[in-house]
């Protein structure tokens, strides 16, 4: 008997080193022959190999190469599809396969860890860009690249505030609203977000993001009166960190929590929650595409940006950062806006924003920065979030699981 | 291994150890690729989540001459003034290899605040001119806070045990004493707890509703015990999705559930079914049930009726008939699924993330935000390095209790 295990634990020692050898030597194989035909193509396509100055490389060298452009999927990458990939395989011959994921950045840490980076262009949430950035996920971004607006404003004045980071371009501005449902509330709708709040005059479960803090400690604040300007001032103290989870406390029993964004529109269509915070977009969509009585609550929304970035280690950089350069030229982020609601990141886009290119409806009203819906709107600052997101996640599980 | 008791003699028992050593050689041979895959799809990937649990060279790597000012360093009062300089000469080179945002995102899982304070100390970190301690508090007064250098002290340990006692709930001061976390960010211990108590309840669910069934199957003419087990079987061939999504469609408040509650009720009858931990249960119960069904049918099958008519006819009641001759024979199917439901559920997320709502989240949910959202890979790992143990110390537990070789899936 001892025999039998000790042949059996050598032969399975044996068997894992080998496997070990086998996966490492494919690992190489496989690397090697990449990077070679790599070579051979960044040779066939630059006659240097000097990739440090990527932007300069004409734009005929890129024919014949492909991206993995990565996105949210559903109607957001579509209008990216219509608006930046098909204008720019037009343009450069590249060719793009557009890949849908459901955010966050933990893909792209395995794939940089790992050292087999296959996407190329992502589309992020800016702060898991900056986290991202932070962490050496990304390639730094050379914002002097970027084409200047129509009118010759440099495309950093260009670019809304916090628009141009180290590493990402924003592409669009989203916003947290509040939409409820209009057949519920007869003649007296809810008009602000204290409204949200008041659960006495305006009965009905109500619907709030669950994956983190963000948004709703800043809903709540808002609610409770805090201005915009000093809503993280409030929340750097723990006095303030209270009176938010105070203020949740009081409809704490009358939310349905919700992840996917997919879901306020159906929780509302289904007459689960009578009101809820929700993308605009989503909510455009619901009104526009399927007709629901839905209104959406502008006033105190809170603005976040979205960006694309560039995966650190891909192998088509020079094609990834001409993309994102052309997909934020004025012309496309208005272009973007026909196909879904969200706001283009550049102020001269604002102006070309036309109709709905389906649906024919004005855009330009459904905006989230269109100057009638951010009268009182507050842009989320993920710099804050990145500092406080540890502390205020652990208490925000906590929070919720009791 | 079964070594054949010499009954024929000697020279026999040696010759049957021999041919069987043989054949089980070969079947070595057989199982060498599935030993293979498994070892790579399944030990290593396990073996490095441990590892991850425990060891994180972020800091020793980034900041190696802080890490070895620190040691030298017992945690009480003023940190030494060579941990001042070497911080200093370590954020210049952190600043210039780019990886200082890498170690301010380590050191923030750590403290709040810590991102911003190395980042906005690296930037301008090239400046310093002794007296460091100086420079440094000029920049940011939380530099003259023991517990920052504290903080770093701990966290430039190759190996930490941080993450698991954060995974319980503790934190560490300046010099290493373990304390509670604030009441208010206490969450994982609860959250174990009701893992436990869930995949406890959906076990006793299972089999309570299971065992009756599985009765009644393997009592049936084979062709309809055929056409029930399909029906058993069905929704393993359904999407898990599929199956938890119809359950939001069943028991939401305006759903086909609740139209029947307020039809026989009134309005004002409605429950919440779904949302929360009853939702968790039902959804669970059900995706779970055919774990406990299957085992415990086949163990029921192979059970000769003639027994229980024996027992009848020896002047049993039909009640005692079952519970002392019938049931004994198929706890061992019953507690083979038990053990296979438990454990499944011990694991659940997509199920508790659909339907569980806010109170009926279970600790992979937990799991999932670390590793997708928070990236805080050496928490996650940890916990599921506990839950990993938990289900070892039950494993073995039961096999201590029970016996393992009384566990039968038929």
């Amino acid at each position: 008997m001892g025999r039998t295990t000790t042949i059996i634990i050598a032969a399975a020692a044996a068997v894992v080193i080998l496997a070990g050898v086998l996966l490492f030597m494919l690992g190489r194989g496989s690397e090697t022959a990449v990077n070679d035909l790599d070579k051979e193509m960044s040779d066939m396509a630059l006659p240097s190999t000097d990739a440090a100055a990527p932007g300069a490389a004409p734009a005929g060298t890129l024919a014949g190469r492909s991206l993995v452009v990565v996105s949210w999927g559903g109607a957001y990458t579509k209008s990216q599809i219509e608006a930046y990939h098909k204008p720019f395989e037009a343009k450069t011959g590249v060719k793009i396969n557009s890949v849908d994921y459901t955010g966050g950045i933990a893909e792209i840490k395995v794939q940089v860890e790992a050292k087999n980076v296959n996407w190329d262009v992502v589309d992020l949430e800016i702060a898991d860009a900056q986290r991202a950035c932070d962490e050496g996920l990304l390639e730094k971004f050379d914002a002097g690249i970027l084409p200047p607006a129509p009118d010759g404003t440099p495309a950093v004045q260009d670019f809304v505030p916090n628009g141009i980071t180290p590493c990402a371009v924003t592409s669009i501005i989203f916003s947290h609203i509040v939409a409820y449902d209009s057949t519920k509330f007869g003649t007296n709708p809810p008009k602000t977000l204290a409204d949200f709040f008041n659960v006495k005059d305006f009965p009905g479960k109500r619907g709030l993001r669950k994956t983190n803090p963000k948004i709703n400690l800043e809903l709540a604040l808002r609610a409770d009166g805090v201005p915009g300007d000093q809503v993280y001032q409030v929340l750097s103290t723990k006095e303030g960190v209270d009176r938010a989870f105070k203020k949740l406390d009081s409809i704490k029993n009358n939310v349905i929590w919700w992840e996917p964004g997919s879901q306020p529109p159906q929780l509302l269509a289904d007459g689960q929650v009578t009101m809820t915070t929700a993308f605009n977009g989503r909510i455009f969509d619901a009104q526009v595409t399927e007709g629901k009585p839905f209104v959406i609550i502008w006033d105190g929304q809170l603005q976040e940006l979205d960006v694309l970035a560039i995966v650190k280690g891909t192998k088509n950089l020079d094609a990834a950062t001409q993309f994102i350069a052309f997909a934020t030229d004025t012309q496309r982020l208005a272009d973007q806006a026909k196909w879904i609601a969200y706001g283009p990141a550049r102020r001269s886009s604002l102006p070309l924003v036309g109709k709905h290119a389906i649906k024919g409806v004005e855009m330009g009203p459904h905006m989230p920065n269109a100057p009638q819906n951010s009268a009182n709107a507050l842009q989320i600052d993920f710099l804050w979030w990145a500092d406080h997101q540890e502390e205020l996640n652990q208490r925000w599980s906590a929070w919720l699981a009791k | 291994m079964g070594t054949a008791v010499a009954v024929d003699g000697f020279q026999l028992a040696e010759q049957f150890k021999r041919s069987g050593k043989r054949a089980r050689r070969g079947t070595f041979l057989l199982v060498l690729p599935l030993l293979a895959f498994l070892t790579v799809s399944f030990i290593l990937p396990i073996a490095s989540m441990l590892n991850r649990s425990v060891e994180d060279g972020t800091v020793s790597q980034i900041l190696p001459r802080t890490a070895a000012a620190l040691r030298a360093w017992n945690g009480k009062g003023r940190p030494p003034f060579s941990a001042y300089s070497a911080l200093a000469d370590d954020l210049v080179q952190a600043q210039l290899q780019d990886s200082i945002g890498k170690v301010a995102t380590r050191m923030n899982f750590e403290r709040a605040g810590m991102r911003s304070l190395l980042i906005k100390t690296a930037r301008v970190a090239q400046t310093f001119e002794p007296p460091y301690a100086q420079a440094f508090n000029a920049v940011d007064l939380q530099w003259s806070d023991p517990e920052v250098w504290g903080t770093l002290r701990h966290a430039s340990a190759l190996h930490t045990a941080g993450y698991y006692a954060a995974a319980v709930d503790e934190t560490r001061k300046a010099d290493g004493t373990w304390i509670e976390k604030p009441e208010d960010e206490q969450v994982y211990i609860m959250l174990f707890q009701r893992t436990l108590w869930i995949a406890t309840v959906v076990t006793l669910l299972c089999f309570l509703l299971g065992y009756p069934l599985a009765y009644y199957i393997a009592h049936q003419s084979e062709r309809t015990r055929n056409l029930l087990l399909i029906l058993v079987l069905l929704p393993f061939w359904t999407s898990l999705l599929v199956r938890t999504t119809s359950w939001i469609v069943l028991l939401q408040t305006n759903g086909l559930v609740n139209d029947g509650i307020a039809l026989i009720g009134g309005e004002g009858a409605r429950l919440e079914l779904i949302h929360n931990m009853t939702g968790t249960l039902i959804a669970m119960t059900h995706v779970l049930l055919p774990f406990m069904i299957l085992p415990t049918y086949s163990v029921m099958l192979s059970v000769p009726p003639q027994l229980t008519r024996a027992a009848v006819s020896l002047g049993a009641t039909p009640w005692t008939a079952f519970w002392r001759v019938y049931f004994p024979m198929t706890l061992p199917g019953a507690a083979a699924g038990g053990l296979l439901v438990f454990i499944l559920a011990l694991g659940y997320y997509i199920t508790p993330a659909l339907v569980g709502g806010r109170t009926g989240q279970m600790i992979s949910n937990m799991i999932e935000f670390h590793m997708k959202t928070s990236l805080n890979w050496g928490l996650a790992a940890a916990l599921g390095g506990i839950l990993l143990g938990g289900v070892v110390v039950l494993y073995i537990a039961y096999a201590r209790l029970i016996g393992l070789n009384r566990l039968r899936l038929g």
